[in-house]
């Protein structure tokens, strides 16, 4: 089962992969991306994340991914949650997890599906800083890493 | 009637989050965008040449060249930065 969900409340990873886990006896190893709020960036202490999205077009996005992911590799399962709306240093921001009958299918999926969530996926972040608030500047490092897997 | 949505940075600097308007002679995403920097102002630097500005077509992500038609949703939006 792929589950895709857009959430404001708090996120549980070991929820998801206990969930993941459970839904197929086939599976053999789950890998699994947790993507936390920093309280730091580009030398800035952030205080509060806020996360906008494209309510619709996200959903949409993120399914292309997944079942890009599902067409390239032997997926027994996956789920990517991810969080909008207010969070704090340490808050959990997305979850994506890879279940296979093996390890490697798992770490390659698992990579594929954040590195485009990164680069395809309309969500948008705005830092809280003691300086003021700003809209995060997108990452070049983010292209290449979409990039390797063409 | 097409209708046109503004996300993050842009929402916020043109004061706008959609907008509905007659198709009048546009045909393309360009057109779209040539017409809203027309606007002048705040809309000219939103929409200046060299800008990234990224486009999706109900609600799939697009280019620039792409037609529009009656009915569509045309959004524009800064590089994306979730994860």
């Amino acid at each position: 089962m792929n589950e895709i969900r857009i959430q404001a409340e708090p996120l549980d990873p070991n929820r998801e992969l206990d969930l993941l886990r459970a839904d197929n006896p086939a599976i053999g190893g789950i890998v699994s991306f947790i993507g936390l709020m920093r309280d730091i960036n580009d030398d800035k202490r952030i205080t509060t994340l806020s996360l906008e999205h494209y309510p619709g077009m996200t959903e949409k996005a993120l399914e292309r991914i997944v079942a890009e992911a599902n067409q390239r590799w032997e997926i027994l399962g996956s789920r990517v949650v991810h969080r909008v709306g207010e969070m704090k240093p340490t808050d959990v921001i997305v979850v994506v997890a890879v279940a296979s009958a093996h390890r490697g299918e798992a770490f390659q999926a698992c990579e594929f599906i954040i590195d485009y969530l990164k680069t395809r996926a309309p969500f948008w972040k705005k830092e809280q800083a003691p300086e003021g608030r700003y809209w995060v500047e997108a990452r070049f490092s983010d292209q290449e890493a979409e990039q390797k897997w063409k | 009637m097409i209708t046109i949505l503004f996300f993050a940075s842009f929402r916020e600097q043109l004061d706008t989050e959609s907008e509905q308007m007659e198709m009048q002679g546009l045909t393309d995403v360009g057109s779209v965008i040539s017409m809203l920097r027309g606007r002048g102002d705040v809309w000219g630097r939103v929409f200046a040449e060299g800008q990234t500005v990224m486009v999706a077509v109900n609600q799939e992500m697009t280019e620039e060249s792409a037609a529009i038609k009656d009915g569509d949703e045309i959004a524009f939006f800064p590089p994306v930065t979730g994860g």
